[in-house]
């Protein structure tokens, strides 16, 4: 009998690092000091849980869940979907996937962003889902635009959707980006280069997926996400106090 | 050659740029889309224990507030209890022990109001140092009692992301009222150089009766807040 015991520490490596100055507000937002590691107690291997009755199934049909009567999203209609597994390559059931992204102009709906191109009266921006019983989520929305912003004078993000994914311990805790297959603006985006393993980088970038995409319909695109994965305990360790 | 491991690599980490407000807290970006918001209400009617409200401000490293900053707290219940299967004991209905707050866009001030949580066991719930539950014991979904193992001092875990953070970064919320658990915490005392211990512990004043700590986060600079690898 296995039970689980503590999560693989992060390979730091692979993450960006705090402070990336080609993106340059992480200079002054990046910590200086080394982090202090800390070996897991209960505050960090559990983390809170959700279900259905937080969310309702409209929430991740980005097209239709700010659309007045009728209408739908303007956009390349697109389906996102995938699994959320750990590093042992087990699904992850049940846990909570929130996304948020710009329309189909490169345009946020949020009071801050100013960019010139249209909001969408039938786009909010924003989804959320639990994945099922074999850790597969999925969303329709419609393909977000590339937009400007301020780092260098012409600085331009690729397109991307935004994803925050919760697993089961608050250790596990993830926001990250989803860019998409064949996007010339990926490898100039200074956030993307934040990353410093290309190999890293890739794993963001969702593939075209035409088995998904429903003829005549919508495109698909496949982003599997990985949380952290634990380590199992087969034999009895020494107890060893801290 | 050799064989090949086939674990997985995590997905690396990005920004949660400056727009986090509209997937994760779209009332606050200006608009109405769920019919219910995650993460307002920490502790709901039931908890017991002390209601208490936390309130701060994150500081760069120019000594400005930022103020496009997202936060989530995890915390145990008064008894040190966390809502979830590996945490032994139970909670009262409706503590989910998790919340969620953005920052003042004019101001970066940010609070949230809870209860106050209860001493957890430390270095608990790994196999290597948690046994069978004896008898009567509170137990975790998988049989194990934490008891008799050294206590933490009350804390929330805070988990903070935002704009120019390219990975969320790990905090943990000390109480000031709470000196001595403080000074046995293992954790506090994992932190070789004391005076940067202070940089986790909240003040505590009264505000028409109720308790109101104090937490600010520096990111870098003098001061800076101890952040954790967890
Ligand atoms: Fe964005």
């Amino acid at each position: 009998m296995t039970t689980p015991a503590e999560f693989y520490e992060r390979d730091r490596a692979w993450h960006p690092p705090a402070q990336t100055p080609i993106y340059k507000t992480s200079v002054t937002r990046s910590p200086q000091y080394a982090l202090l590691s800390l070996q897991q107690s209960v505050s960090e291997i559990t983390g809170p849980t959700f279900g259905h009755t937080d969310i309702d199934p409209l929430d991740r049909d980005l097209i239709h869940n700010y659309a007045k009567d009728g209408g739908s999203a303007i956009g390349e209609r697109i389906i996102l979907h995938g699994r959320v597994l750990d590093e042992n390559a087990r699904p992850i059931p049940n846990t909570l996937v929130e996304i948020w992204q710009a329309n189909a102009g490169g345009r946020y709906r949020h009071k801050k962003d100013t960019y010139l191109a249209p909001i969408d009266p039938n786009f909010g921006g924003c989804g959320r889902t639990l994945t099922d019983e074999n850790g597969h989520y999925y969303f329709r929305t419609v393909k977000p635009g590339a937009y400007p912003w301020r780092n260098y004078v012409n600085s331009w993000r690729p397109a991307h959707i935004h994803m925050s994914i919760f697993g089961t311990a608050f250790c596990q805790r993830l926001i990250t980006q989803c860019y998409f297959e064949g996007d010339p603006l990926i490898e100039r985006c200074p956030i993307v280069n934040t990353i410093p393993d290309m190999a890293a980088q890739g794993q963001l970038v969702a593939a075209l997926d035409m088995n998904a995409t429903i003829p005549l319909d919508t495109i698909a695109y496949k982003f599997d996400i990985v949380l952290r994965g634990r380590r199992s305990t087969m034999f009895e360790n020494r107890l060893d106090g801290n | 050659m050799v064989q090949k491991l086939d674990y997985l690599k995590e997905t690396p980490s990005q920004t949660a740029g400056p727009y986090v407000h509209i997937g994760l807290a779209p009332g606050a970006a200006g608009f109405d889309i769920y019919q219910q918001e995650l993460g307002w209400d920490i502790a709901g009617p039931n908890a017991k224990g002390e209601r208490i409200r936390v309130e701060g401000i994150v500081i760069d490293a120019t000594g400005s507030p930022v103020k496009d900053v997202m936060l989530e707290a995890w915390q145990a219940n008064s008894e040190g209890v966390y809502a979830h299967p590996e945490s032994p004991g139970e909670v009262e209905e409706g503590f989910r022990g998790w919340g969620r707050v953005i920052t003042d866009f004019e101001t970066g001030e940010w609070g949230f109001d809870t209860i106050k949580p209860g001493p957890v066991a430390a270095r608990a719930a790994m196999g290597g140092e948690v046994r069978p539950a004896a008898d009567e014991e509170l137990q975790d979904a998988y049989g194990r009692g934490h008891a008799g193992l050294r206590q933490m001092a009350p804390h929330i875990n805070l988990w903070i992301v935002a704009r120019g953070i390219n990975i969320g970064l790990n905090t943990r919320i000390y109480f000031e009222d709470e000196a001595e658990a403080n000074a046995e915490d293992p954790v506090m005392n994992l932190i070789e150089w004391e005076r940067r211990r202070k940089t986790l512990i909240a003040t505590r004043t009264l505000r028409d009766g109720l308790p109101v700590y104090r937490f600010d986060i520096k990111l870098q600079g003098e001061d800076e807040t101890v952040f954790f690898d967890i």
